[in-house]
């Protein structure tokens, strides 16, 4: 969860029963996973289907489901466990100033040394969240050569309005509409985001639309 | 009187019939056999050498490799490896300790240690949990166990289908997205 239990009662309804059981309390050794609904990811599937051959490439690292469901439509997919290279590069809690521009170009080398124009999707997940203005503006840019125009992107950011450490997942992906969602732990969000914000950053691109869901994530998708 | 038994009456001990040899004839056949000359390699004692029959080929983690592996049988690498390693129609397995820095083309690989390179398999490829593969892969099927670490690209290559049943594909049976879009806003430049 993102903080305890909701003030309002929720509708007894099969998502929100999902909903609750991922944002209870972690149980001592158990991983908690919950299934839901992903609008964003419906939208995502999409804009795509019908094409064969396409490259796209996970920033939530390699899973056997992802894995499968998108090379099983005929994609080829590159994995990158995008928060694994940020611990790696800037330490856990992000210890070193993620405004260091030499520690920037390393991280960009790291996790997206790729050939402009060379993706035609990216599933960001959750993991922009966790990037400070500087970091997060160089690996936007980073992400608008790299993947072609006319391409669409999903990213997901909380919406809530203080900096206190909200979960962040694993999301494998079920179906074209549905995620399994396990948390993989907690981290502070670098900055707060609204509609607005994130209107504002990715500017560069095409479009932004936005999917609120139960658990207060906003789903984007951004088109290249 | 009691103890006297006439021989005729005495059983004969049990005699099983010697493996490989057929039951002897009522009457020895007086010919002189002969016995043909054993071949006898010319390797000394101590140091015979097994014939090839498909075994495990082992690097050990105390070996390190620098250059072209060619096997013709499974090979197990728990060692330090770096160069090409071919083994077609086998099985590699980099074991917890191996180190490969090298291009890879096998039927089969398993990794559980660590595999720096691309990686061509054209039946499986295992990255078992604790596993770190960096490198693009390349084969018909991929399994990735939780905790493995993998960074590259995934393309599936599908043998003929003549060998494989075709499995079936999910974006056929993709629903379609409907008209209807509540909570959608979109920002269009």
């Amino acid at each position: 969860m993102l903080r305890g239990p909701r003030a309002a009662p929720a509708p007894a309804s099969q998502a929100a029963d999902s909903a609750r059981a991922l944002f209870t309390a972690r149980q001592a050794g158990a991983v908690e996973t919950a299934v839901r609904q992903s609008r964003g990811l419906e939208e995502f599937f999409a804009y795509i289907r019908g094409q064969a051959g396409l490259t796209i490439l996970d920033l939530g690292g390699a899973t056997q489901q992802n894995v499968s469901f998108i090379t099983n439509l005929g994609h080829r997919l590159y994995s990158e466990d995008f928060l694994q290279i940020l611990n790696e590069s800037f330490g856990p809690d992000s210890a070193v100033d993620q405004s260091n521009a030499g520690r920037i170009e390393y991280f960009l080398r790291q996790a997206l040394d790729y050939p402009e124009g060379h993706f035609d999707g990216v599933l960001i997940w959750d993991v922009l969240e966790y990037l400070a203005p500087a970091l997060l503006a160089a690996v936007v840019e980073r992400l608008h050569k790299i993947v072609r125009p006319k391409s669409y992107m999903l990213a997901f950011f909380h919406s809530d309005n203080k900096l206190e450490a909200v979960p962040y997942y694993t999301f494998r992906i079920q179906d074209v509409n549905k995620l399994e969602v396990a948390q993989r732990g907690s981290r502070h969000p670098a900055q707060l985001f609204n509609n607005r914000s994130l209107e504002k950053l990715f500017g560069p691109f095409e479009s932004v639309k936005f999917f609120l869901t139960r658990e207060r994530l906003r789903e984007v998708i951004i088109k290249v | 009187m009691w103890n006297k038994r006439r021989e005729e009456e005495l059983p004969k001990p049990y005699v099983p019939p010697s493996p490989g040899h057929a039951p002897a004839p009522a009457a020895p056949n007086p010919v002189e056999v002969k016995k043909e000359a054993t071949p006898v390699s010319s390797t000394p004692m101590g140091r015979i050498e097994p014939e090839p029959r498909g075994g495990s080929a082992t690097i050990g983690k105390a070996v390190k490799i620098v250059g072209q592996i060619y096997s013709k049988e499974d090979l197990f690498v728990d060692g330090d490896l770096e160069g090409t390693v071919e083994a077609l129609e086998h099985k590699l397995t980099i074991g917890p300790n191996g180190t490969v820095h090298a291009s890879v083309r096998a039927r089969e690989v398993v990794a559980l240690g660590t595999i720096q390179g691309n990686v061509e398999a054209t039946d499986k490829i295992e990255i078992r949990k604790d596993a770190k593969l960096v490198g693009d892969i390349k084969t018909a099927r991929i399994i990735i166990e939780d905790g493995a670490y993998f960074k590259g690209s995934i393309d599936i290559v599908k043998p003929e289908p003549s060998k494989v049943s075709a499995k079936p594909q999910p974006a056929a049976a993709a629903p379609a997205v409907t008209a209807h879009q509540p909570a959608a806003a979109e920002v269009k430049r």
